[in-house]
């Protein structure tokens, strides 16, 4: 488990589905900054000269009282505040409500490169937004080395050594109309404590590299219908080469788990060995999966069936 | 297990053929090997893996191996990015 770096450019550029509508308007310069804790301040108090315990090293919100007090401020008061605001090393301010900052605070962001952003959302929505972002960002991350494919909405994270045939299954599985998150390198979040989300690096997503064709791109090839950005992960499974006298799951009774993130995914090993259809497998593995999640457990069911079958045919014989 | 740290002095950093020789070495080894930039760890046997580090002139990175001939491995993995992937 590790943290990667968070930097401003990050909030504009994030594209998870959570868009904060954030337009840079000054302090371009400071964009590589690294943001170090994910808490917001409001600058009320520091505009009004009150510096003290000022966070400097979090996201500044600039709200509609913010904006107005400025307003009410003459140039020379104002040139006053942003001398002193400026002086620490503000990480950046976001103004909301659309409101734009005015030419001095824009000469004053540039100068100490201080990113600036203007965003249409309301003050209070736009704190929950960043809120959840950046507890995203934030949140513990670890890369598996594995193929992550959405299965019939299900996502399946494909695990094996490799050669054993990740990619490959993977491919056919798109073939098949499912969608490829990520391939060989998974990026994997623990979102909140019931929920582990997976991405693929951003720079080679939805490539995927083919023994004996080179790197492909799935979404030229494939089209828009056979990618998708990120999906949370539900179900782990493990190509292992077939192994003469290793035993394999044939009820499907018990339910294995592997863990990611302290967080139990539901896991299943599925051997491999020429001739045999993997990708028919996966998808049948994943039907069930959704089978289970609404409460219908094909295995305990059969099971229970032909317990009561044998208790009343029991029955039946001492009658 | 056995790392080392390197730094990559090649210009155009590691796009796809020094990716290509990268791996290309490291699967003559039986052990697992593992490329770490920023924290971020790859599998050195994965071209897309390796790509996906986005590894740029500059970079520190930390080349690990587990397994068998571990040691072979890193030090010949080390000197082939040292030598800005002239074999």
């Amino acid at each position: 488990m590790h943290a990667k770096k968070i930097f401003v450019r990050d909030l504009r550029d994030d594209d998870s589905k959570i868009d904060l509508q954030m337009e840079l308007v000054a302090g371009k310069d400071g964009l590589g900054k690294e943001i170090t804790v994910g808490d917001i301040n409001r600058p009320g108090l520091g505009l009004a000269g009150f510096f003290d315990f000022f966070a400097y090293d979090r996201i500044q919100i600039f709200g509609l009282g913010e904006t107005a007090f400025m307003r009410r401020l003459s140039a020379e008061q104002k040139r006053e505040v942003f001398e002193k605001f400026f002086s620490f090393e503000v990480l950046c301010c976001v103004f909301t409500h659309n409101e734009h900052p005015d030419e001095m605070f824009v000469e004053f962001a540039n100068r100490y490169r201080v990113p600036t952003f203007v965003t249409r959302h309301r003050t209070t929505r736009f704190i929950s937004l960043l809120t959840h972002v950046v507890e995203e960002f934030f949140s513990p991350l670890v890369v598996m080395h594995g193929t992550l494919v959405d299965v019939f909405g299900v996502g399946v994270l494909l695990m094996g050594k490799s050669g054993v045939g990740k990619s490959e299954t993977a491919l056919e599985l798109i073939e098949r109309g499912h969608r490829l998150v990520a391939d060989d390198m998974v990026e994997v979040r623990k979102i909140d404590e019931s929920l582990l989300m997976g991405n693929g690096s951003e720079i080679i997503r939805h490539h995927m590299e083919i023994r004996g064709l080179g790197i492909i791109n799935v979404r030229d090839i494939f089209g828009i219908r056979s990618i998708r950005n990120r999906k949370r992960i539900e179900m782990v499974v493990l190509l292992e080469e077939w192994a003469e006298g290793r035993e394999y799951d044939r009820l499907g009774i018990d339910e294995k788990r592997y863990t990611i993130l302290d967080l139990d995914v539901p896991f299943i090993t599925v051997p491999v060995r020429p001739g045999r259809n993997i990708p028919i497998i996966i998808e049948t593995a994943a039907l069930n999966q959704r089978l289970k999640k609404m409460g219908v457990f094909s295995a305990r069911e059969l099971d229970g069936r032909i317990q009561n079958w044998m208790r009343m045919e029991g029955e039946r014989s001492n009658d | 297990m056995i790392e080392r740290e390197v730094l990559v002095r090649s210009d155009a950093g590691v796009h796809a053929r020094p990716a290509m020789m990268f791996v290309r070495e490291a699967m003559k080894y039986p052990c697992e090997v593992f490329i770490i930039k920023d924290n971020v760890e790859a599998n050195g046997k994965s071209i897309m893996s390796v790509l996906g580090l986005a590894i740029t002139s500059g970079s520190r990175l930390i080349v690990r191996a587990r397994g068998e001939n571990e040691e072979s491995a890193v030090a010949k993995l080390v000197s082939l990015i040292e030598n800005d992937f002239k074999n």
